[in-house]
């Protein structure tokens, strides 16, 4: 499947006040290894993420890049290794799973809005159910965040009346009300046209301007430029590269890097 | 070369549609005469539907409702073709109550009339909430009004269900893992151990009760319809857990759940009513008295349940992993994903086949006919017995399927209904 070729940069300059890398590690990953199957998806990735980090991760179709992310709130079960996520580890126990999933907010690429739940009860549903926050107060949370990301009007109406743009934004906001310490993002904006692209990475942008913790997968490598302080490329299940965005770019080391990066920026 | 550069300076407002997109005319035009081939039908359709009327109406225009017997029927009509609905007048309280007491008639006509008070809150949102309590103690309410005897019992019956929640509030800050369980499990040993001797006592120190009806005066519609909702009141929740289990991770609760459905699913409903009626007596301990009624609704809802099962999970295989995934990662746990995120997406996909269930559920009570139970069919063959009565058909299976069709119409209007009103697709 051919991946999307898109480099668009956000024409505003970003407010670097708070984008600050703390000393405190948010995920560590150790001598991880997973299998679909008998096939060896993720090969020995060992990472650690400081609280602030904004990460991509970039690499060709079939990497494991999703696979990972969707390890750290264990979508995916990992077969070997460790994976702790601030401060738990990831095993069996579905006590600690569900605790780290509270913490850890993901937004998918297909969205995943809940179809039959208005925009609001999207965005209230887990604080209510999950936090156990009084619906009156899980409301004026969930208007926060929509305001947030720009679309409180649309408060009322059901996710299939909204463009993908505006129900990404709002699968971020439904996050957001979880009061997450960490974004993970698989490919948010692989699903949608090039003008809501932009809007969506308008709202990512906005969230790494207050110090969030993020970990995107995404082929968007004018967000990686501006906004990641990491770029790792994947390949073939292990982590092949990772350097700050501007010697990723301008100087990569990897034949497998020098390959990918010819081909997805090929253009610009 | 001809002039390619174009541009609009002034935008075209929208127009008036013409004559021939609105309007009869075009309704007509469209849906019955869109062509030579649908023009014949639409008038050969007409024609046969004149020709029927004109054949039935006289039979119904001709209808005898005042006579005792069929001979005094057809003494009335004088050879003209006429049905004799007198039938239908004079053992009108048979074909509802079958043999119930003629002087307690009101109480199941009650119970019919709060079982809509009970429904209406559970399938009108308008209705006030408050009024689900009273939907939770009808089936109590209802029994007591249809059998009668002493309060006590329907009273102790549901505090099984008190029992339960008390268990479960108790156990849980001590023992988390066992307290579901035990929830589960107390109400059952209250129901089969505590629930006669605390009647006894209660009934012994303070006596209220009505006259006792025994289930086999019980027949007619009011059989029909205590066997049909109680079945699709209990198959719905029985089916939700079966289909959650046939999907379900755990082997043996999937294995289980398969080898009842397939097992149930796989036996006609008639061999199931008589194993309710003639075998289980071999298995249980001589004496017991186990309510012939009580054993016909376990079988039909197991029935039922099955079938329930399997049009759900066709409905749980619609919803897409996407929104497993995206419950999962707000941090809901299974039950929690199923209740507000799965169920309520797979119920409204699975709305057309759970009506279908029902209504062939409720239709399928007539079977119980077949081990003397006397539904409305069974009625009227007894009405047949009668030598006033003896060769009367249409008059009374007209009627029969009269009264049933006008509760399943009314079902599935209220399922499309509810199809409507819970659409959020906007597709």
């Amino acid at each position: 499947m051919a991946e999307p070729l898109h480099d668009i940069t956000v024409d505003r300059e970003i407010d670097r006040s708070r984008m600050r890398i703390g000393s405190e590690v948010a995920i560590q990953i150790a001598a991880m290894n997973k299998w679909f199957g008998t096939f060896h998806v993720l090969r020995d990735i060992n990472m650690t993420v400081h609280r602030g980090e904004r990460i991509v991760i970039c690499g060709p179709s079939g990497s494991g890049k999703s696979t990972l992310i969707r390890c750290i709130n264990r979508l995916e079960e990992h077969q070997s290794g460790r994976i702790v996520v601030d401060g738990t580890e990831l095993t069996s126990d579905l006590k600690n799973i569900d605790k780290v999933r509270s913490e850890v907010g993901m937004v998918f690429q297909h969205f995943n809005l809940f179809p039959h739940l208005t925009i609001l009860e999207n965005c209230t549903l887990a604080p209510i159910w999950v936090r156990k926050v009084p619906r009156k107060e899980a409301e004026e949370t969930a208007m926060h965040f929509l305001r947030k990301v720009k679309i409180p009007e649309q408060a009322l109406k059901y996710p299939g009346q909204l463009s993908g743009g505006q129900q990404q934004r709002v699968a971020i906001a439904r996050s957001l009300c979880m009061k997450p310490k960490i974004m993970l993002f698989d490919e948010p904006t692989s699903a949608l046209d090039p003008e809501m692209i932009k809007e969506v990475l308008d709202t990512m942008i906005a969230l790494a301007e207050e110090g969030m913790t993020m970990l995107v997968v995404t082929h968007e490598m004018g967000f990686a430029r501006q906004v990641a302080n990491r770029v790792i490329f994947m390949d073939q299940g292990q982590i092949v590269e990772q350097n700050e965005p501007e010697p990723f770019f301008s100087n990569p080391q990897s034949e497998r890097t020098k390959l990918f990066l010819s081909q997805i920026l090929r253009g610009h | 070369m001809a002039e390619i550069r174009f541009v609009r300076t002034a935008m075209l407002p929208p127009q008036e549609p013409p004559v021939s997109q609105i309007g009869a005319v075009r309704w007509v035009r469209e849906n019955l005469f869109s062509g030579w081939l649908n023009g014949v039908l639409t008038v050969a359709s007409a024609a046969f539907v004149v020709w029927l009327a004109l054949h039935v109406g006289p039979w119904f225009m001709n209808a005898v409702w005042n006579a005792g017997s069929l001979a005094e029927c057809r003494e009335i009509l004088a050879g003209t073709d006429g049905a004799c609905l007198a039938v239908i007048r004079d053992r009108w309280p048979q074909l509802l109550f079958g043999f119930y007491p003629s002087e307690l008639y009101w109480r199941p006509t009650l119970a019919l009339l709060l079982l809509f008070v009970a429904l209406a809150p559970a399938l009108f949102p308008a209705v006030p909430r408050q009024l689900l309590w009273f939907s939770a103690i009808y089936p109590g309410l209802a029994y007591w009004l249809l059998w009668g005897g002493t309060l006590w019992f329907p009273v102790v019956a549901l505090a099984g269900f008190a029992v339960g929640i008390a268990v479960f509030i108790a156990l849980r800050p001590v023992l988390p893992l066992v307290a579901p369980f035990a929830g589960l499990v107390a109400p059952v040993f209250w129901w089969l151990f505590a629930v006669v001797p605390v009647t006894g006592l209660l009934a012994a120190v303070l006596p209220v009760g009505i006259t006792p009806v025994r289930s086999d005066s019980f027949g007619g519609f009011t059989l029909s319809i205590i066997i049909g909702v109680t079945g699709i009141a209990l198959s719905l929740p029985l089916g939700i857990l079966l289909a959650l289990g046939r999907k379900s991770d755990l082997f043996l609760v999937k294995t289980i759940c398969v080898g009842f459905i397939e097992f149930i699913r796989g036996v006609p409903l008639i061999t199931l009513l008589f194993t309710a009626s003639l075998l289980l007596n071999y298995f249980l301990p001589p004496g017991t008295n186990f309510d012939i009624i009580l054993r016909v609704v376990i079988m039909v809802t197991l029935f039922a349940a099955a079938y329930m099962a399997e049009v759900i999970r066709g409905g749980l295989a619609a919803i897409p992993r996407g929104q497993y995934e995206a419950a999962d990662s707000l941090g809901l746990d299974y039950w929690k994903a199923m209740r507000l995120i799965v169920l309520p997406q797979a119920l409204k996909i699975s709305i057309p086949g759970i009506v279908n269930t029902f209504i062939g559920l409720f239709k399928d009570t007539t079977l119980v006919v077949f081990i003397g139970l006397l539904d409305p069919i069974g009625l009227s063959t007894a009405i047949r017995a009668n030598t006033n009565w003896n060769g009367i058909y249409w008059e009374l299976f007209l009627f029969i399927g009269a009264m049933f069709f006008v509760f399943c119409f009314g079902m599935s209007r209220y399922s499309m209904h509810l199809e409507r009103r819970l659409k959020t697709d906007h597709r």
